[in-house]
């Protein structure tokens, strides 16, 4: 047989994956190799295979992400700084039919919107937050955040984190996990190939839970990088978030159907930890 | 026996040139050329075409995805 050329490979019938129409065809902002622009896609691709685009509002926070509503080809809202849940409260809670979800980094969420986040958590709002944690405010230039870890840098705290004066990486996550409404809580990566597989089987969950009328909030955090804050290059920022990030912050769900999953939730002592 | 052929187009003028895929690429089929794209981006490329199977990896990881992937069964 003929040897094949790549053209006779690149053909219609051999596609075997390409972008989803559920995003748009407009250019992403992000910086080269910024997991926000993988995360939109895991979503979109969730939303394509349920077959809801029409039957979903995302509500976008105040971050990087801000403009999330020009990449996806669905309804979307703006939200003021940290209030995403608060807004998808009201579009669930006026329209239960629809999947409603929030897309927040941990400045909007583990920051200014902590009370929002608490609260929607608490009440077990049947929605789906996406929160991506880059531990970092990265679309003001990289102060520090709730998240930062242990001795990072950051322009706010050029000499490191100090844990005693600036407070330990927050695990919002793991606090809400707590909470008796919150119904499905994992922590996942988008930097590889398998760690993208396995988000995005977490972010269909936390969308068909919003289906089976069960009920109770579903929360995905994304481990995710900020190259250009961490001034690294996308590759090395990826390298060392799996050996810096994932200690701090170690992957896998944490509760399922209301069920924390065994040693999933420990207390830090501050003594034995730092 | 049954063989596998792979292969990926690459939107080059979208592709950034973050080098995420080229790692992810189980066979190194993947690098970025020397010349750069409008924004001025060294942009992905199958350097190695043959060793292509068609697994997807590289697209499902690139963050701006631009990666199409085709994939055929050679007898
Ligand atoms: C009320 C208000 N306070 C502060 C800001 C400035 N601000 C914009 S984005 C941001 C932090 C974003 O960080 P994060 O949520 O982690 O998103 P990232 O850019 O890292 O994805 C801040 C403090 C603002 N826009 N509005
Ligand atoms: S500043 Fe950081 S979070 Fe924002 S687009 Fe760039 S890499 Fe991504
Ligand atoms: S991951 Fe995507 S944007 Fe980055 S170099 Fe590869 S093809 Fe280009
Ligand atoms: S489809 Fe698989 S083998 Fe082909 S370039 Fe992409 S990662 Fe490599
Ligand atoms: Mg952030």
């Amino acid at each position: 047989m003929a040897e094949l050329t790549i053209n006779d490979i690149i053909k219609e019938e051999n596609l075997v994956y390409k972008k989803t129409k559920v995003m748009t065809d407009n250019v992403m902002h992000y910086c080269p190799g910024c997991g926000h622009g993988t995360t939109h896609r895991l979503v979109a691709e969730v939303i394509e295979e349920l077959g809801i685009q029409d039957k979903t509002i995302g509500v976008t926070p105040v971050g990087c992400s801000v403009l999330m509503y020009n990449y996806l080809d669905i309804d979307m809202q703006e939200a003021a700084h940290g209030r995403a849940p608060a807004i998808a409260t009201a579009i669930k809670r006026v329209m239960p039919d629809k999947f409603v979800f929030t897309y927040q980094g941990d400045g909007d969420l583990a920051a200014i919107g902590t009370a929002e986040t608490i609260h929607s958590c608490n009440r077990g709002e049947n929605i789906t937050i996406i929160f991506v944690n880059n531990g970092i405010y990265g679309m003001t230039g990289g102060q520090m955040a709730p998240t930062t870890l242990s001795g990072m840098k950051a322009v706010t705290c050029p000499r490191g984190r100090d844990v005693n004066t600036m407070g330990y990486p927050l695990h919002i996550t793991e606090l809400i996990a707590q909470l008796p409404n919150v119904r499905f809580v994992t922590r996942q990566s988008v930097h590889t190939p398998a760690n993208v597989r396995k988000a995005k089987a977490a972010i269909r969950r936390a969308f068909e839970n919003q289906k089976d009328g069960k009920g109770g909030l579903s929360f995905v955090e994304i481990v995710s990088n900020c190259n250009s804050n961490w001034k690294m290059t996308a590759v090395d920022a990826n390298k060392w978030m799996e050996e810096n990030t994932f200690k701090e912050y170690p992957l896998g769900d944490i509760k399922i159907d209301w069920e924390i999953q065994e040693g999933k939730i420990s207390l830090r002592n501050r003594k034995l930890d730092y | 026996m049954a063989k596998i052929r792979g292969a990926v187009k690459v939107d080059t003028e979208k592709c950034k040139g973050c080098s995420v895929c080229l790692g992810a690429c189980p066979m190194g089929v993947l690098d970025l050329a020397k010349e750069v794209n409008g924004k001025g981006y060294n942009y992905c490329y199958m350097k190695d075409p043959e060793k292509c199977i068609g697994c997807a990896s590289c697209a499902i990881v690139c963050p701006d995805g631009v990666i199409s992937v085709y994939k055929v069964k050679v007898d």
